[in-house]
């Protein structure tokens, strides 16, 4: 090896190993990639997760449904109800528990809005990645807009823990139906598509992204790509659309696809997807229906505060609930959602206890990263924190 | 089935699927169901690569989604592997399950899909399942030099080390583990009566007796 290495003059260059964070503001968190470089030509990385393991999964096993419910806020901290879904969709569905349209309407609507939040950040922090500042600032704006109607719905900012199985814990305000529907027409696209006109058509941002990290179709499908990634390698495949959950399938909106499968056409489906879900967002508040906004299978489900002062049968429902918590019928079941990253799916096994027997869950990151090996190799340093940056990696979900 | 109420995702009908797979797969099928809407195939771990290559090319389910171990701990081959399948063509999912114990290698679907390299390295940290003919089996998700198979049954919630840094020696030190409450798990699932073991305060009452 060394004998065919370049020399310039007495030194002699070999392959060099470097190590690429676990503290490296472009690693969205603690990523450790050991790259082994040739000059500055990536010839092998070796991603290293798990820095963040917190044991959630362990942890879900100890805790009834209720209790394990706020857990899932604390994988994808940047998309938090987009983690409930699934989880609460997996219990319904081992419950067969029907759950009232606003609720569905609400969901549905505060998961797009989780997608547009997430996305915010995303687009932001890649084009930060590859050089440019102020898109991300402007669309940080957007992020607070959204944190502040999060915080209005569930009195939280980022951990809700707002979506439960039957429903959602509470309704919101007509007033925050009316300002989110006054933001989306007004406010929204004024700030998204300035800092969107900064990077589109930009030179620099278009030499650091087009090109790079292909992936063939066929490979995207291998790898066991999902969400924005296979979109942008030209496969309309959407969750929502193929396998509707809640009110989806009454929904109008368009799947984008990429025509050239790199880093430039992953950016440019989540710009696409933010207009999308800006659309579902309209049609749920122009559609959505008075009424209760959780089951009102008791067993499940805890009774309002006003009832408990009337009804004692109320209040042991509610005391049985937040002690005991709700037994689901035993079976295993595989439920996956489209979250603002990908397929994030939730295999719940019950034994017919309070508890679940075992919670696994599919983080988008997982097979994503692991392509990072093959995405990187030929390319330069600096393009792997564009491919990173395009990725859409939160630590929180892939290291659970 | 019953009636469909909640509302998760939708897949395409189930019907007949399930006759269908058995049957193509033959003899590698041990056991198969269909609840709560999930078609599940056990099939024999020695088979699981060609079972999988044949669901992979013959019937379309061209996505290894996922991969979970599961531990019983009252079986003889304590551990399941639980592969998740989906069709992007039919849009349809299955679920693929092998048994295994701690000293009985699954063979290893990396050939089938590269994406398989990482889930089963997360199987094998987290409990301990070998998957014969996987090259690079190192742990993922726990720390450098962890010992042990967290999601296993008996290994306790709180584990055995803990780790803090030290100002006298300047680096982070391994610690046993040591709790200044116990662990309380309540226990729910006890009857009125008739349980299997005695309940607690009951033996006060044998006291009285005598």
């Amino acid at each position: 090896m060394i004998d065919q290495a370049p020399t310039t003059g007495d030194e002699v260059i070999t392959n060099y190993t470097i190590n690429f964070g676990p503290q490296h503001p472009a690693a969205h968190g603690v990523l450790r990639m050991v790259m082994e470089l040739d000059g500055e030509i990536i010839e092998r990385i070796d991603p290293h997760v798990g820095l963040l393991h917190r044991g959630t999964e362990k942890l879900i096993e100890y805790k009834t449904y209720l209790q394990a419910l706020p857990y899932f806020d604390r994988l994808d901290y940047c998309s938090p109800l987009g983690m409930e879904y699934s989880y609460v969709l997996a219990i319904e569905k081992l419950l067969n528990l029907e759950v009232p349209e606003r609720a569905q309407y609400l969901r549905v609507l505060f998961a797009e809005l989780t997608r547009i939040c997430n996305h915010m950040l995303n687009l932001g922090s890649h084009v930060m990645d590859v050089g440019a500042m102020t898109p991300n600032l402007w669309m940080f704006e957007i992020r607070e807009d959204c944190l502040n109607f999060f915080e209005r719905a569930a009195g939280a900012r980022m951990h809700m823990a707002w979506y439960r199985p039957g429903g959602v814990h509470q309704d919101v305000p007509l007033k925050l139906l009316a300002d989110i529907a006054d933001w989306l027409d007004n406010r929204l696209f004024q700030l998204f598509d300035d800092a969107i006109s900064l990077v589109a058509d930009n030179r620099i941002f278009k030499q650091r992204n087009v090109d790079i990290a292909q992936v063939s179709r066929d490979d995207a499908v291998r790898w066991g790509f999902s969400g924005p990634m296979i979109r942008a390698a030209g496969l309309p495949w959407d969750l929502r659309k193929s396998q509707p959950y809640d009110v989806y399938d009454r929904m109008e909106f368009d799947v984008p696809v990429g025509t050239n499968s790199d880093c430039y056409d992953r950016f440019m489906v989540r710009v696409e997807e933010v207009k999308q879900s800006a659309r579902i967002m309209k049609q749920c508040l122009a559609e959505m229906p008075d009424g209760p906004i959780a089951s009102d299978d008791r067993k499940v489900v805890p009774p309002k505060r006003g009832e408990m002062k009337q009804s004692m049968e109320a209040l042991i429902h509610h005391f049985k609930l937040y002690t005991e918590g709700f037994h689901v019928p035993a079976g295993e079941v595989y439920v996956a959602t489209e979250s603002p990253k990908g397929e994030f799916g939730v295999y719940l096994v019950s034994d017919g206890s309070n508890k679940p027997y075992r919670c696994k869950i599919r983080p988008t990151a997982f097979s994503h990263l692991q392509a990072m090996d093959f995405m990187s190799r030929g390319h330069m340093l600096p393009d792997a924190t564009a491919i990173l940056g395009a990725i859409d990696v939160v630590f929180g979900e892939c290291d659970r | 089935m019953a009636t469909v109420l909640h509302p998760a995702p939708k897949i395409s009908s189930n019907e007949g699927v399930r006759e269908a797979l058995v049957k193509s797969l033959g003899k590698l099928v041990l056991a198969s169901k269909e609840e709560h809407g999930e078609i599940v195939i056990g099939v024999e771990r020695e088979g699981i690569e060609d079972a999988l290559r044949k669901l992979r090319d013959e019937h379309g389910y061209q996505q290894l989604m996922e991969m979970a171990g599961v531990d019983y701990p009252e079986r003889e081959e304590r551990f399941e592997v639980v592969y998740m399948l989906l069709s992007l063509t039919k849009n349809h999912r299955i679920m693929v399950k092998v048994r295994a114990a701690e000293d009985t290698p699954v063979p290893t679907v990396t050939t089938l899909w590269p994406n398989a390299g990482w889930l089963e390295r997360e199987v094998f940290d987290m409990y301990g399942v070998l998957f014969d003919g996987n090259t690079d089996l190192r742990r993922i998700l726990t720390d450098y030099g962890f010992e042990g198979h967290p999601q296993r049954k008996d290994f306790p919630l709180t584990g055995y080390q803990e780790l803090r840094y030290s100002e006298e020696e300047k680096r982070v030190v391994y610690e046993p583990v040591e709790l200044a409450q116990d662990f309380r798990s309540f226990d729910f699932m006890s009857p009125w009566e008739g349980a299997d073991y005695v309940l607690p305060g009951d033996e006060k009452a044998e006291g009285d007796k005598k």
